[in-house]
Formats: C-alpha cells, structure tokens, sequence
C-alpha cells in the first residue's frame, strides 16, 4: 500500500468512484434483466377491462371529484377553536408583559377570529349536551 | 435433458436445471391468490390458508385484495348469474399470467342449485378454468391437492415452444367478454370461444 500523501489528489478518489458505479450497476442490472424478460416472457396484455379502476369487481361509474357531505365538520370547528387557541394562548400569556403594542394587536385579531368562531358554534347550538 | 440422467446426476450432488425450469419453479411456488368467497367452498379455502392445512408450505398463502396483485383465482362456491359479471370482470383485471381454479360442485357445474334460475352453471362458461375441484364443498385437502396440480401445470410450461400457455401466445386473448345480467338470463348466456363442452354421441 502506498503512502496516501503521495498519491497525486485525482487518484485518492479512483476506489471510490469505482465503488459508486459498481453500486449503481448492482441496483440498475437486476432491474434492467427482469424488464428485459418481462418484455419477452411476460407480455401484459392490456385491455379496456383491465386498465379501468378497479372496483371489487363492479363497474366504477360517475365522477369521483365531487362534494359530499361531512357530517363532522362543527367537532372540527370546535376542535380548532379550542385547541388552537390553547396552543396559541399559552405562549402569549407567558410572554405578555414583554410584548410591543403591535405583538398584542395581532393576537387579539387572531383571538377574535376564534371567538367569531365560538359565538357561531354556540349559536348553532353546539355547545349544548342535552 | 433426459430426465434419467438429471435424477443421476442429482443422486450425486449435481443439480442441472434450464432457465425455464427454474423461472417455473419461481412462479409456481408463489401463487398469489386472489380473496374471493362467494360461497360456503371460501370456508373451506380460509381453513386451507390457515394454520391447520397451510397453505403457506405452497407459497399460496399471500391471499391479495385486489386482482392487480394476484395471479390465482379460485373461484370458491356458487356463482349467481348476479355476480358472474363481476367474477368475469376481477379475471379480466388480473395481470397475466393469472390461472384459475373452480371450486366446488356450484363453481365448475352448478352443483345442487343447477336448475336454479339464478345460479351459472359453471365458472367456464365465461373464462378458462385450468382446476376443477368437484366436493360439496371440497376439504381442504383438495383445495391442495388443486394447486399441487396447478403447480404442476405451471412447472410443465413452455415458454417458446408452439404449445406455450395463452399468456404468452400473441392471438390469444388477454381478458374475455363480461356478459350483462339480462332480464331472463346472462346476455351472452356463454362464451363459446372459452366453453367447449365434449359433444357425447351414443352408438346407434
């Protein structure tokens, strides 16, 4: 083995090289043999039948872009309201003596987007268990 | 290779096989079956899946959800003139090369509901059935003892040769016509091109 200082600085990256390209063989070789006899052992036969969705079996029909209803969608109001309020709240209150006048308008715009949302829910009856 | 000579050579350690063979013997062992109960018979296959048969000793047991990744139909139990579109329309969706067995008396005939109005009298009638399995509803070991023989089937596959299965023929069609569930009956009630039933003449 030669000493690594004098080997000139192109060649210190030969074995390295010679590892990545055999690595890239190693995975596209395999890959390329197996399309190879694919191509010629496994012919796909494509068809109308078998290149449409696959539904257990039925025929899919209509479209599947279109809006249906959600019944969840106050618990998700809720949720966010609650939730993110907390996550935001507690922050706030930690660093609110601290605060510039800016800082604290903000958050209580953002608060009463919330409580715009609170208002809504309770007023839709939410909020009520009975 | 004369078959003589391997068994020779394979007394002594030396194992001669051909590309084919063991391309073969790959796709033979790993059969991946469709899901697909119809009837009581898919009782009967999910005992031979489980631990008490296993069909796992044949590589069959990766039961798969969708015909995309199967290459095994067994068409397990009656099929109702309701649902035969659907079974024709899962084969169709399969990827090649995809083989079927048809088990139970119902699947490959009828069986005790064949003069019922609503029950096809037999799977083949719309699609190539490579097993048939007759039992009311066959045991377990049947079911095994079908796809040893599919194995064996596949194992004997050539694939240049003129007698190369239908996946590989270029003329042979890869999906077959789905009928329509008409108002007295299937609409084509069979396929011609795949049912070809033997014409027997009595002596006169």
């Amino acid at each position: 083995m030669d000493d690594v200082s004098t080997i000139p600085n192109s060649g210190r990256y030969v074995t390295l090289v010679v590892f990545l390209v055999a690595g890239v063989l190693f995975a596209l070789v395999p890959l390329a043999l197996a399309r190879l006899w694919a191509w010629k052992f496994a012919p796909p036969k494509p068809g109308a039948v078998k290149n449409s969705h696959y539904e257990c079996g039925l025929e899919s029909r209509g479209d599947a872009w279109r809006p249906f209803k959600s019944s969840y969608y106050l618990y998700a109001i809720v949720f966010l309201v609650f939730d993110v309020e907390v996550v935001f709240l507690l922050p706030f209150a930690v660093a609110f003596s601290g605060l510039p006048l800016g800082a604290v308008l903000a958050m209580m715009l953002f608060l009463l987007l919330l409580v715009e949302g609170l208002v809504w829910a309770w007023s839709k009856g939410v909020l009520r268990w009975t | 290779m004369d078959p003589g000579l391997r068994s020779e050579l394979q007394r002594h350690g030396i194992f001669v096989t051909t590309l084919e063979q063991l391309y073969n013997w790959g796709r033979s062992n790993s059969l991946w079956p469709l899901g697909f109960g119809l009837a009581c018979c898919a009782i009967e296959m999910i005992a031979a899946s489980m631990a008490r048969y296993d069909l796992a000793r044949f590589g069959a047991e990766v039961f798969r959800p969708s015909p995309r990744q199967a290459d095994l139909m067994i068409v397990a139990g009656t099929v109702t003139k309701k649902m035969a579109p659907q079974v024709v329309r899962l084969y169709n969706q399969m990827a090649e090369p995809k083989y079927v067995i048809a088990m139970g008396a119902c699947a490959i005939s009828g069986g005790p509901f064949k003069q019922g109005y609503n029950v096809l009298k037999g799977i083949d009638r719309y699609i190539p059935v490579d097993v048939h399995i007759p039992g009311c509803p066959p045991r377990p070991e049947a079911l095994i003892h079908a796809l040893m023989t599919l194995q064996q089937r596949i194992a004997e596959e050539s694939l240049l040769s003129p007698k190369r299965p239908r996946h590989l023929r270029p003329d042979q069609p890869g999906e077959y016509p789905v009928p329509e569930f008409g108002p007295h009956d299937l609409v084509p009630p069979k396929n011609p091109e795949v049912w070809k039933p033997p014409i027997l003449r009595r002596p006169a």
